[in-house]
């Protein structure tokens, strides 16, 4: 094995490279359980293009080498293909959300869809630097290098989650005649008996209060919001019904001080799952803004 | 924008306008009216005061 690989360089390192782009691929995939449920043919496809994105990264260095430029343009052409890919999970979630009972929204999917073309090319840069590793310094050394890529990944993969921006607490469900209070927070005015009663008996509130000004921000936004519904909504599952617009799950701010209510009308009542699944909502790229960044530059650009 | 869908209200003097304006006896019928209507035109039932239901039609595409 040892003096296959020394014996035919190129060789060693497009199969390392392509192991390695193919491995940072599947290996990222696992974190989407949550955002993409188990889909068995949505992950095949996932392993397929992680597979060509290594394959692809691989070539690129022994073609260089052997001053084989035009290679340069099939990294071109990857690029191409994978914004494609991002189009893909784009249209297909948006026409899924149609049907959910509780909707991901629009920034939800759009970040879930950048995610996806983004890691197609960390899985082009593994390959790629395990390629050049193996070209300059052997296949032992590609092999370090790509099993350092990797252990970065696994490392830097998770992005932010709510629990950084925002301190998430538990608050009472009041309802005061047909206005629907959490935590102090005006939520709705529902007027009908039945759905009172079930507000009252199955909601459960929460308040979010941001940590600083800039998760004032992240926290006011529309989409964050409707992200925090929908992972919340999925993991305690809903007590809601097409039909029943008056069980809607809701977030308000108190605009006074930024402070944001949620109130949930989950299945599975353990309060315990219930904070995890609000403190683990990950935090939206759309949504994440740094007033306090921008302003203090001079003249702010 | 939100749209009124439907009124339902034991005071007929204090509803007057576009919507349609449902009539009904006591609270009791109010209650029960305002129940079927928020089921079949699947728009969310609210309370002004305790004579009055007004139906609130969120839906895009009817806007």
């Amino acid at each position: 094995m040892a003096n296959w690989l020394s014996g035919h360089p190129d060789l060693a390192g497009v199969a390392l490279g392509t192991f390695f782009g193919a491995s940072t691929r599947i290996l990222m995939l696992r974190s989407d359980y949550r955002q993409y449920p188990a889909y068995p043919h949505g992950r095949i496809i996932h392993m397929a293009l992680g597979l060509i994105a290594g394959a692809l990264g691989a070539v690129a260095v022994p073609a260089l080498f052997n001053k084989d430029y035009t290679a340069i343009t099939f990294l071109a052409l990857a690029a191409q293909q994978f914004r494609e890919v991002r189009n893909m999970e784009r249209n297909t979630l948006s026409a899924i959300d149609q049907l959910e009972l509780v909707p991901r929204g629009a920034a939800y999917i759009e970040g879930i869809a950048v995610v996806f073309e983004g890691r197609n090319y960390l899985s082009i840069l593994a390959a790629l630097l395990t390629s050049l590793a193996v070209t300059l310094a052997g296949w032992g050394a590609g092999i370090a290098v790509g099993a350092l890529y990797l252990a970065l990944m696994l490392k830097f993969r998770k992005g932010k989650t709510i629990r950084d921006i925002a301190r998430v607490e538990f608050a009472d469900v009041r309802l005061d005649g047909p206005d629907v209070h959490v935590g102090g927070i005006y939520m709705m005015n529902v007027g009908l008996e039945a759905n009172r009663r079930i507000i009252a008996e199955q909601g459960i509130g929460f308040v979010l209060t941001p940590k600083s000004d800039d998760a004032k921000v992240t926290l006011a936004n529309l989409g964050q919001r409707q992200a925090i519904l929908h992972d919340v909504s999925t993991r305690l599952g809903i007590y809601r019904d097409d039909g029943e617009p008056a069980l809607l799950p809701l977030a308000k701010l108190e605009l006074a001080s930024g402070k944001l209510g949620l109130l949930v009308l989950p299945r599975e009542r353990d309060r315990d799952k219930a904070m995890m699944a609000v403190t683990g909502v990950p935090l939206l790229e759309a949504a994440v803004r740094m007033p306090t960044e921008a302003n203090r530059r001079k003249g702010g650009a | 924008m939100a749209r009124i869908a439907a009124i339902v209200t034991t005071r007929k003097d204090e509803a007057a306008g576009g919507a349609p304006i449902i009539h009904v006896a006591d609270r009791e019928r109010l209650k029960s009216v305002s129940n079927l209507l928020e089921k079949a035109l699947d728009c969310a039932a609210h309370q002004i005061h305790e004579d009055m239901i007004i139906l609130v039609d969120r839906h895009q595409k009817n806007r």
